[in-house]
Order: C-alpha cells, then sequence, then structure tokens
C-alpha cells in the first residue's frame, strides 16, 4: 500500500445533504419512522430542528438533497445582531406607517420547492412575523414583520436553524429598475391582448357584414366600440413603439420601431378619419394584433434577460458591508464605505478582508483565490500587504486600511473589466445593422408604391400602403431570432447553464479559441488528498485519522481536504470505534508552516516537510512528488506519512476539451498561478496552449492578441482576475462558485458542477443557430412573395395582418423545438 | 338586432373588469414567481400530528 488515490467505496450518503457520511461518524436521526443516516452534527440538527417543527414534507417533497450547513456561509452572530440596529437597517428596510418592517432576503441553499415552504413555513410560525413569500427563481424572500415582537436577527437565525442562510439584501437600483419595466411591458401586453381579442371578433362581425349586408347604425356600432377598445392599445399598450421610433428619428437612426410606430398610427389615425367621413376602411383589428404580437417578442426576450440577470445577481450577498473598526473607545461595527485611510480595522478569521491593508498585528492564512487565481492561501506576517475581497483563513489580524473605495485593488480591476467592455468586439451588433437596412428599404418601398398607387388609384392609395407596411413587418423577422433564443435559453438553464445575452448562444457556434481559467474553473478550486504514503507503521487510515484530529482546530483549505476524504476504508466496528477516541490537545498552527499537536501523549508536526522535519533535528523523509501540495506527518519518533494534495478537476473537463477539439476549436488555459501543477493541468486535458503567472493585464493581452488574428473567443472564468478578460471575449462564461463580480458581468453563468455542460451548449448552440437561420429564411421567403402580391394591392390590410400572424406562429413553434435539450445530449 | 346596442357595451365593461383584474395581478406579484405555485399544492396546509399507531416499530434505538 505504498500510495492510495481516493476509490469511492460503498459509502452511506447522509440523509439530509447526500454527501458521503464519514466512517466512524455515527450520526442519524428518524425520518419517516426510520433511522437515517447523517454526515455530521449539523446535519443532524437541521435534520432533528425539522422534525421536531413536524416539517417533515419536505423530506418528502423536495427533489434533490439539501445543502450541507457546512458549505454555508451564515453571518456571525456579532454581524446578525448589527442588523438590528436601526442605523444599519435602514440601509435594507422599509417601514410601514403602521410599524411594519419589511425587508428583501437573499437566501442560500434553496434548491427546490420543498425549501421555499420549509423557510416560509419555519418563518411563519415565528410570532411577530406578518408575512413571508420566497421566491425561487431568484433565491429571495419577502419577510415582513412586526419589530416590537421580533428581531431580524432571531428570524434569520430561525432560518439557519432549518439549513439555510438568509443576509438582509438590497436590491440594487438596475434591478428594480428591471423588475418594473418587466411589470410595464406585462401590463402593455395584457392589455394589447385582451383588446385585440375583442376587437378581432368585432371585425369578424364586420367582415361578415361587408360580404352578407349590415345595417349601417350596427356598422357604427361596431366602429366604434373597435375605436374605443384600440385607443387604450394604441396609447398605451402601443406607446413604447412610438418613443422608441421618436428617439430614433432624434439621433436620425432608423430602427425596427420606426415603420412600426408608422404603421400603427398611420393605420389608427386613418381608420379614425374613415369613421369621421362615413366612408373607407377601419383597420382596427390590425393595429391591435400588430401591436400584440410585437409586444409578445419583446417580452419573451425581456423575459430571458431578466430571468437569467437575477439568476447570477441572486448570490450576490447585498448585505450592507460591514467592518469592524478600533476606534478610541473600542472595537464598533461600522459600514465598509465609511472606512478611510489610516483606520485600524480587525478581521476575523473567515471573514472577507474589507479593504486594502497592511497588518498591524496578527499573523494569518490568506485566501486570494478570487483575486490572483491562486490556490492555496498566503501566509501574511505584520507588515505584509492585504487585499480587499481576500478571505482571512486562520486568525485574528489587525489591519491599517491603505486604500479604500476607487483607489483599491479590487476597484482597479473593475475599471480594467469596465474599459475591456466597451471595447469588446462588435459581433453583436450586426443583427441591428441587418435591421436597419431592411427597415430603410420597407420604407422607401412603402412611400415608391403608396406614390405610385395615389396617381393611378388614388383611393386604394392608403389601402394598399398600409397592407404592405403591415404584411412586410419585421414581425416574423423580429420574433425568430428572440423567440429561438428564448426557447434556448430556457432549455440550457435546465442543464445549467445560465445565458444572460442573446448573442452567446448563436456566437459559441462560430468560435475558434476556447480560454479557461485553471482554479475554480477547470478544477474545483478545492484541494483533495489524492495519496497517502506511510513512512512508519501506521497503516493508511491511522495516518488520516491522525491527521484528521490535528486538522480539526484549522480551517485552511488543507484541513478541508482531511476532513472530507472518504478513500477505501474499511468499516470494522472496533476500529472505526477507536478512531473516534483520537483526540488532539495542544493544537497550535503556525502560520505558513503548519499545525502541530499532542495526540495520546506523541507530539506531532504537519505541514511543510522543513518545518516538520525540524521537530527531530537530523532527520529526513524520503522525496515525495505525487501531487501539486505536499503535507509530511512528523511525529517525535519520526517521519509518519506523506499526503499528497491536489485541485482536483471538475468532472466533465477531458470530455469538454475533446468535444471542443473535434469541432477544430482551439483551447488555451491562462491561470494567475506560478506553479508548475497549472500547466501540469493543460497537460493531462490535452490543451494546447498553457500560461502560468499571469496577471489579469496579461491576459488580456493574450487574449486582445487572439482576437487581433481574428479568432473568436469564448473564455470560461471564475475570479475576479479573470473579469477583464472575460468582458474582452466575445463570450463569457462565469463559473457559479466565482466571484460577485464575475457573475454579474459575464455573458453566461454555469451552475453545474459538470464542465461538460458547456459542450452540451456548444451543440446547442449550433442547433440554435440552424432553427434560427431557418426561421429568417421562412420570414424572408414570406416576405418577398407577400411584397409583390400587396405592392399590386392584392392583399387586403387585415389579410396582410393574418398572414403575418400566422407567418410569426410558425417561427415561434419551430423555435419552441429547442426547449427540450435533452435531445442535444 | 338591437340587442346588440345592450351586449356589446356589456362586453365592454366585462372587458374593462378583465383588465383591471389582469393589471391588479400584474401589481400584486402574480406573475412574479409561475414555478412555486405548482409545487406548493402538494403540501399540507398545516402539518398534520404525526399518526402515531402507524408508525413502524421501535426500530430507531
Amino acid at each position: 500500500m505504498s500510495s492510495a488515490t481516493a476509490i469511492a467505496g460503498a459509502v452511506e450518503a447522509c440523509f439530509h445533504c447526500g454527501l458521503a457520511v464519514p466512517p466512524g461518524s455515527s450520526y442519524s436521526v428518524v425520518i419517516d419512522g426510520a433511522d437515517r443516516p447523517m454526515c455530521c452534527p449539523g446535519c443532524r440538527a437541521v435534520a432533528t430542528a425539522i422534525i421536531d417543527q413536524g416539517l417533515d414534507d419536505y423530506y418528502r417533497h423536495r427533489e434533490g438533497h439539501g445543502v450541507n450547513p457546512e458549505a454555508l456561509s451564515p453571518s456571525s452572530a456579532e454581524e446578525s445582531r448589527s442588523f438590528d440596529d436601526e442605523e444599519i437597517q435602514r440601509g435594507f428596510t422599509r417601514c410601514d406607517p403602521d410599524g411594519i418592517k419589511r425587508a428583501t432576503l437573499s437566501i442560500e441553499g434553496i434548491s427546490c420547492a420543498a425549501c421555499a415552504w420549509l423557510i416560509e413555513r419555519q418563518l411563519r410560525r415565528r410570532p411577530g412575523v406578518i408575512d413571508v413569500s420566497v421566491h425561487l427563481g431568484s433565491h429571495r424572500a419577502q419577510l415582513a414583520w412586526d419589530p416590537t415582537i421580533a428581531k431580524l436577527s432571531e428570524l434569520l437565525t430561525a432560518v439557519t436553524e432549518v439549513g439555510y442562510v438568509a443576509h438582509p439584501f438590497q436590491p440594487d437600483r438596475e434591478e428594480q429598475y428591471a423588475r418594473d419595466q418587466q411589470r410595464r411591458m406585462l401590463r402593455r401586453l395584457g392589455v394589447a391582448g385582451l383588446g385585440m381579442m375583442q376587437v378581432m371578433m368585432y371585425a369578424v362581425g364586420l367582415y361578415a357584414g361587408s360580404l352578407q349586408g349590415i345595417d349601417d347604425r350596427h356598422r357604427l356600432l361596431l366602429h366604434w366600440v373597435s375605436l374605443i377598445v384600440t385607443t387604450p392599445v394604441v396609447f398605451y399598450a402601443a406607446s413604447p413603439f412610438f418613443t422608441n421610433a421618436l428617439r430614433d428619428l432624434r439621433s436620425r437612426q432608423l430602427g425596427m420601431d420606426v415603420p412600426v410606430a408608422i404603421a400603427i398610427g398611420g393605420a389608427y389615425l386613418a381608420s379614425v378619419g374613415a369613421m369621421w367621413r362615413g366612408a373607407g376602411e377601419v383597420y382596427f383589428d390590425s393595429v391591435c394584433m400588430f401591436t400584440f404580437f410585437l409586444l409578445l417578442g419583446r417580452y419573451l426576450e425581456a423575459r430571458m434577460r431578466r430571468h437569467s440577470d437575477e439568476f447570477s445577481r441572486r448570490l450576490l450577498r447585498g448585505a450592507p458591508r460591514t467592518a469592524r473598526r478600533l476606534g478610541p473607545t473600542g472595537e464598533e461595527v461600522v459600514a465598509c464605505r465609511l472606512l478611510v485611510p489610516g483606520d485600524w480595522i480587525r478581521v476575523r478569521e473567515g471573514e472577507t478582508i474589507p479593504a486594502d491593508g497592511i497588518i498591524v498585528e496578527g499573523r494569518s492564512a490568506v485566501d486570494e483565490a478570487l483575486l490572483t487565481g491562486e490556490p492555496l492561501p498566503h501566509a501574511r506576517l505584520p507588515g505584509d500587504p492585504v487585499i480587499g475581497g481576500s478571505q482571512n483563513i486562520e486568525s485574528p489580524l489587525v489591519i491599517s486600511v491603505t486604500r479604500t473605495g476607487a483607489s483599491s485593488t479590487l476597484a482597479s480591476i473593475v475599471a480594467l473589466l469596465d474599459r475591456a467592455q466597451a471595447e469588446r468586439p462588435a459581433t453583436v451588433r450586426a443583427a441591428d445593422r441587418a435591421a436597419r437596412i431592411f427597415v430603410a428599404v420597407v420604407l422607401s418601398l412603402t412611400a415608391a408604391v403608396t406614390f405610385y398607387w395615389w396617381h393611378v388609384q388614388p383611393d386604394r392609395a392608403f389601402e394598399i400602403g398600409l397592407a404592405l407596411l403591415v404584411s412586410t413587418c419585421p414581425c416574423a423577422l423580429s420574433l425568430a431570432t428572440p423567440a429561438a433564443l428564448a426557447a434556448a435559453t430556457n432549455g440550457l438553464a435546465r442543464t445549467g447553464l445560465l445565458v444572460s445575452r442573446g448573442h452567446v448562444l448563436e456566437g459559441l457556434a462560430r468560435i475558434s479559441d476556447f480560454v479557461f481559467d485553471k482554479t475554480g474553473t477547470l478544477t474545483r478550486g478545492e484541494l483533495e488528498l489524492v495519496a497517502i504514503r506511510p513512512l512508519g507503521e501506521e497503516s493508511e487510515i491511522e495516518c488520516v485519522a491522525i491527521a484528521r484530529a490535528l486538522e480539526e482546530h484549522s480551517s485552511h483549505p488543507i484541513a478541508r481536504a482531511f476532513s472530507r476524504w472518504n478513500g477505501p476504508w474499511v468499516r470494522r466496528e472496533n476500529e472505526s470505534q477507536s478512531e473516534q477516541k483520537i483526540v488532539c490537545s495542544e493544537a497550535n498552527t503556525v502560520t505558513g508552516s503548519g499545525l502541530s499537536g499532542r495526540i495520546r501523549g506523541v507530539e506531532y508536526r504537519l505541514g511543510r516537510a522543513d518545518w516538520a522535519l525540524s521537530l527531530i533535528p537530523g532527520s529526513s523523509a524520503p522525496s515525495f512528488d505525487e501531487a501539486d501540495c505536499a503535507v509530511l506527518l512528523v511525529a517525535e519518533h519520526g517521519p509518519v506519512a506523506w499526503f499528497g494534495l491536489r485541485d482536483e478537476l471538475r468532472p466533465g473537463a477531458a470530455k469538454l476539451i475533446e468535444r471542443l477539439r473535434r469541432r477544430g476549436v482551439r483551447t488555451h488555459l491562462l491561470t494567475g498561478d506560478p506553479s508548475p501543477g497549472a500547466t501540469r493541468v493543460a497537460h493531462r486535458l490535452g490543451i494546447e496552449e498553457a500560461r502560468g503567472g499571469v496577471s489579469p493585464e496579461e491576459k488580456l493581452a493574450y487574449v486582445r492578441d487572439l482576437q487581433a488574428s481574428g479568432a473568436v473567443i469564448a473564455m470560461a472564468g471564475d475570479g475576479v482576475n479573470d473579469a477583464p478578460v472575460l468582458a474582452a471575449a466575445q463570450i463569457s462564461i462565469a463559473m457559479g462558485g466565482g466571484s460577485d463580480l464575475t457573475r454579474a458581468r459575464a455573458d453566461s453563468v454555469l451552475l453545474e458542477d459538470d464542465l461538460d455542460a458547456l459542450g452540451g451548449a456548444v451543440n446547442w448552440s449550433h442547433k440554435t443557430r440552424r432553427v434560427i437561420r431557418q426561421n429568417l429564411a421562412w420570414a424572408l421567403v414570406y416576405n418577398l412573395t407577400i411584397l409583390p402580391l400587396a405592392g399590386m394591392g392584392w392583399v387586403a390590410p387585415y389579410a396582410a395582418a393574418i398572414g403575418m400572424s400566422l407567418s410569426s406562429l410558425l417561427v415561434v413553434g419551430n423555435a419552441l423545438r429547442l426547449g427540450d435539450v435533452r435531445v442535444s445530449k | 338586432m338591437s340587442i346588440l346596442f345592450v351586449l356589446i357595451p356589456l362586453g365592454l365593461a366585462l372587458l374593462g373588469l378583465a383588465i383591471w383584474g389582469f393589471i391588479w395581478a400584474v401589481n400584486n406579484d402574480q406573475f412574479e414567481d409561475l414555478d412555486q405555485a405548482a409545487h406548493s399544492i402538494l403540501f399540507d396546509d398545516d402539518p398534520v400530528a404525526p399518526e402515531a399507531p402507524d408508525r413502524p416499530g421501535d426500530e430507531s434505538s
């Protein structure tokens, strides 16, 4: 047994979170009359709370496992208490006149409707809670409570009890705006739809009347009611077309909205004029139908965008960020934006460092993975600089703030990102340009045809012009793409890739190069124990047990690797019993080196080889190079074992690279991690180009060079350091676990663990492109056929409107085929 | 056919009602979450007290 890789044995899965139950643990909860295994005290506590509250329905209806409570990041008790503070609450609550407070909470850990139910139920039975509704799609909850009875911190704790974490959330203005916009569109769509149904009904009467004969007074009645119903449709529902058309004309551009506004406005005015004169045709039905279908297309498109925007933002912790400032009166919690250079702040272990600064006191490990892409935390000592946004892992630090706000490191990366985004190649604009040309052609054609008829047969000129405008309306054309994209986007969201900008789907089919980040993108960004080589008499299992006992006192990523490990255990009762008794005393963390402690009276050290070996002067250990990162366990009497750790690849990574290669897409790896492990990963996967230790600027330059040679680039990344490159690439994909900034700015977010979902997306985008082409071809053929017919005056406006609608329906129906992604697999 | 002069305005009134209802629904977030409602029917409104006799014996120690 020289080395062992983690082969998943027949391990039991935790009933609550689905993770493997570590050997030797004996946690369980009785659910539905049977003993269910639990992996850790956290899960047991949550499951017990759920059962005790009579909420066991959750387990019956949930669609997947819950989230392990350890994977969540609850606010510290102190931070929660600060949410009760009036001053801090003002940032995220609204207060009704009767004293009821309302807040939006962002909730971590929701995965299905059962979760939403569980949270609602748990909160609703708390005294003082007036109302709560959990929105599954956005992972938010609206909470209304009576502050005289309940405290917000207690309610947040109640959510934590059942295994979720709630943070107060401040919806940003952009989001609020998107929400209002969406509602306005929906109201307009409803008015247009209902109006259309009515007016069409009246129109049937009118058409039947013109065939069979109709009383003048009846016709007049139908005209009048049509007018009454159409008026709000034109002035309310269709108003955006007019404002957009005006805006376009003012900026001397031709958008799709110009002919639309002319057609709607012209037809409406002409119909009113015909009624006034008591002669001529009315086109109210065409007006309503036209408006409705156009609004429907826009609505579908907007909903798709908002849906995914919400998704990508829902993980943003909009909670007011606070810092502990050390003032003359002691420690005080203040909002981060109030910090100024020179302030001293305390950052506890596990907290995010709020601003750039220099360590004054304390030594700790700082995780900068999201900022630099380096997977392992750095040891930081007094006098060392730290970057705002990184995480303090080991022990409390006192930091003197050097830079805040716009001058901080984080802000400078954001600035780089903004610039990259503004200079992005304009592949997206092509569709708009095509539409503009089309519109110009349609308008001039209509003018010419109307002019011609004006001379030949003046009384029919308007009718024919209108028919031409309506029938050539780029309706099918304008629905063709958004409908296909909306359907495909919904389908992809189900496989785990969330698309927030429509061009991703079209674009993925055209890419020539795919650039990956390493840490957190190709790899999981978490260390895993992959090799154990015992050096003494202890078995592998004993070695791990000792290491685990030591690491229990640390929150370093290496420690997490040990606690997660569940290798090829042989579950023997006595063994698991004895193992449980291992307890480490006098545990001590030596920053940058490792851990020391005493187990059964023997002193152990676990960490960097040279430091661990210095426990026994003059000793040495055989060399070991089986993994990217190795730690040595040494006892008083000699070296005990080597442990090899590796940042494991995400599942599907190899398959994705293979798929891309078969499609002829070149692959690149750019990582901030300078270690040779970076390039080793590239080799293992068969990635063609790999660069390690590159800065955000260098990444950006690399991508720009590729683009200069004509490459169309898709980039996948997770860290803040990837954000500028993501913005520069034609298509950007952020990882679900990545930084807030990256997710918010990327074109799409991968929520799945499985990277191969991207491969599926590439396939899907080829299919989407095919459907869009079919749709456009149909729209074009239809328009080209109807154009001469309408131009010759053979198409009545109502027939044009029906033709246009049928054509649109066909296009939408074709697009809906894209909703079922399973076909692509 | 004079009945049309009554029926059509009546239809208009109903239409007005429908539009009002729709706008009310939009303003009250009825269209915000279309997935949750489909599932909520699965859950009992009030958790029923566990029926003791039906529980399989004392498997739990």
